[in-house]
């Protein structure tokens, strides 16, 4: 039995979503618990089995096509997600979680149904049918966090086909501005001839509530522990202070001469 | 020199093995490496059709495979040595113009050993039409190159669709590889093990989930693991076409067992006895540098070279380095184009399995790996280079285990 303020971080379906190393999340927030001295369970979910109902945080990750499809068909199955963001839960989604989170995704040459949990679509291509989509968006990426989070750079990798855009009806707000890489690809700049408007930065990812999508791997929260706390703070309110670990400053500070530089 | 080239090579193709000659031996004398990737490139671009002149008039296998395919490589030619001379690209330039430098010289008649390149491989099978193809294992490697493992094994399928007077040789322990493989004429199933399972939980012909258990995997759609005719059955032990034989062979691990059986079940298709197989392998005691052990540095420190370049690779060499005595561990990590750009993969690796050991890490991208370190708790030193590495540890001899350009990069330091 855990106790009462054990914090449930469910990993749902690493086999099939955890093409990027995507796991480390799990292990990051579990760890940066403990660390604080607050207790943290990670429950792995394996493909094929219900998503648990009543866990705190829910992790999905990035995943090729035919799993990316095979995971959703079974997180929908059950439902557990959607009745635990609806009593306050957190979901970190990632890649092709991000994808699947949203309202319609493509795979297999198809557009498939998501969960519905924000109001995102992606699809290959948001350009006229006759033209060629872009191209996969495969390489580091900066962001610049909606000053609302009040976390800094955000580095990561991202490597996916889709674009996403934001439904009219969406809530919630874009996670950050794209300062290098693609990210959702769809709003602006950020990519000439594939995106909508010009001139506009383009955009990564969502933040609805306590649902958080984005196109970055990494892990995002091994590269940005300001991200896992932000989290961890809508399961738990206000931290204990945790300062690093000092690795995390020396790696935060070779992206950033490695990207931002000029 | 044309002179000695076979009168049915073309006069374009003819040029093209000379230019190969000049471009390799100028790369060398310039110190850039053993010179086979350009040579390759300027012949074939001087003569596209040279791979298939050069290599269809002769008996010739293809290895391929996301781990092993050099070791591979390497037993088969010493396996087909026992016939007579060998070709193979042994420096490990495994693209269509590493393949062409490779058989570019004479005898054009000698049979070879080919180490191919999981996407190169339809190509340069397509031209030179080999008698055998090994297809070891598909995982992910280079995550921002080839993202899709299917995508690879359904290439794979139809290129033996292709190829009727092909025999494959196939691991049936990779259901990526088994699917593939059941697509060609001909297969010689061999179990050679798999330990990394996390890149073939889906089955790629109905996408459904695959069922495993400790004997074999299976799908709902029917695919299921084919009987093997050659088993490793133990660390020193084979079965092999009904028989149980010892096999010993002096590269450490099960996984090299495993790619021994897999060049012996090829070697066989060229008439080669399996005795005078495994003979012909051991004697084998590092490939490109892989477990061998070299000084570090001025000092004499003494390093043994181990290559990880993905989850698979890695946990790999856990179970290497689990069967020796606790040395320390420099992990030397980079993410070049050659290696992936993409670093995620290393939060894929039980990292934790090193506790208890010292650890120091160096390499381009040395703070991803200490930041993975850190949270598996592992206690570790960042260090500026191997070398140094070398000197900061407990003991004089230490275990190195690089990824694909800091191994190179070691490996090239340590033999000047």
């Amino acid at each position: 039995m855990r106790g009462a303020s054990t914090t449930r971080i469910a990993l749902i379906y690493p086999e099939l979503l955890g093409t990027y190393g995507d796991g480390g999340n799990a292990i990051v927030l579990a760890r940066r618990l403990r660390w604080r001295g607050l207790p943290a369970e990670v429950v792995q979910v394996p493909a094929g089995s219900p998503v648990p109902e009543g866990c705190d945080i829910y992790l999905l990750g990035g995943g090729e096509d035919a799993p990316q499809v095979l995971a959703a068909d079974g997180i929908r199955q059950n439902r557990a997600i959607l009745r635990a963001v609806g009593s306050g839960a957190v979901v970190l989604a990632v890649c092709a979680g991000y994808q699947v989170i949203g309202v319609t995704y493509p795979s297999g040459g198809q557009i498939h149904e998501g969960l519905g949990l924000v109001g995102i679509e992606t699809r290959r291509s948001f350009g006229p049918p006759e033209a060629a989509p872009p191209p996969r968006a495969v390489g580091d990426i900066v962001v610049e966090p909606d000053p609302r989070l009040g976390l800094p750079t955000l580095y990561g990798y991202e490597n996916h086909g889709g674009r996403t855009r934001r439904l009219p009806d969406a809530g919630g707000f874009p996670l950050g501005t794209v300062r290098r890489g693609i990210g959702d690809g769809a709003a602006g700049g950020g990519e000439p001839g594939h995106g909508g408007g010009e001139g506009s930065p383009g955009t990564d990812g969502i933040v609805d509530g306590r649902v958080l999508g984005t196109y970055l791997h990494g892990p995002v929260l091994a590269q940005n522990p300001a991200l896992a706390d932000l989290l961890l703070g809508w399961v738990h309110g206000p931290l204990p202070p945790l300062d690093g670990p000092p690795e995390t400053v020396a790696l935060r500070e070779a992206r950033r001469r490695a990207l931002t530089t000029p | 020199m044309t002179t000695s080239l076979p009168r049915r090579f073309t006069a374009r193709t003819q040029a093209a093995l000379a230019v190969e000659r000049l471009a390799a031996e100028a790369s060398r004398r310039l110190g850039r490496g053993s010179g086979e990737m350009i040579g390759g490139k300027l012949a074939l671009r001087v003569s596209p059709g040279a791979l298939a002149e050069v290599g269809s008039h002769r008996l010739s296998a293809c290895v391929s495979g996301t781990n092993g395919k050099t070791t591979t490589t390497r037993l088969l030619a010493r396996a087909l040595g026992t016939l007579g001379p060998v070709k193979s690209n042994s420096g490990g330039a495994n693209m269509a113009p590493g393949v062409l430098a490779a058989l570019s010289r004479p005898p054009f008649d000698a049979a070879a050993a080919l180490e191919v390149d999981e996407i190169w491989l339809p190509k340069v099978a397509r031209e030179i039409g080999p008698r055998v193809v090994l297809l070891l294992n598909i995982s992910r490697d280079q995550l921002d190159r080839s993202n899709e493992t299917r995508r690879i094994a359904a290439m794979w399928r139809e290129l033996g669709a292709e190829l009727p007077e092909t025999t494959v040789v196939a691991n049936v322990d990779d259901p990526l590889v088994a699917w593939a493989a059941a697509g060609w004429h001909r297969q010689v199933w061999v179990s050679a093990g798999q330990n990394w399972t996390a890149d073939a939980m889906v089955c790629p012909q109905c996408a459904k989930l695959l069922h495993r258990n400790d004997t074999g995997w299976w799908s709902e759609c029917g695919l299921a693991r084919p009987e093997p005719i050659v088993a490793v059955t133990g660390p020193r032990e084979l079965r092999w076409y009904g028989r149980t034989i010892p096999a010993r062979i002096d590269l450490p691990g099960r996984v090299n067992l495993g790619n021994a059986a897999m060049a012996a079940a090829a070697a066989r298709e060229f008439g080669v006895e399996v005795e005078a197989s495994l003979g012909a392998m051991t004697g084998l005691g590092d490939v490109q540098g892989r477990y061998q052990e070299v000084v570090l540095g001025e000092q004499g420190r003494r390093g043994r070279l181990l290559l990880a370049k993905n989850p698979a690779g890695w946990v790999e060499m856990m179970e290497l380095l689990a069967d020796a005595p606790p040395r320390p561990v420099i992990i030397d990590f980079n993410s070049q184009t050659a290696d992936g750009r993409d670093p995620s993969w290393i939060w894929d690796v039980p990292f934790e399995r090193l506790g208890g050991r010292q650890v120091l890490v160096t390499g381009e991208r040395k703070e991803d790996m200490s930041v993975r370190l850190a949270y598996a708790e592992v206690p570790h030193s960042v260090q500026p280079s191997a070398e140094v590495a070398a000197l900061a540890a407990n003991e004089k001899v230490v275990d190195v285990v690089a990824n694909y350009t800091a191994f190179r990069d070691l490996l090239v330091r340590c033999s000047r």
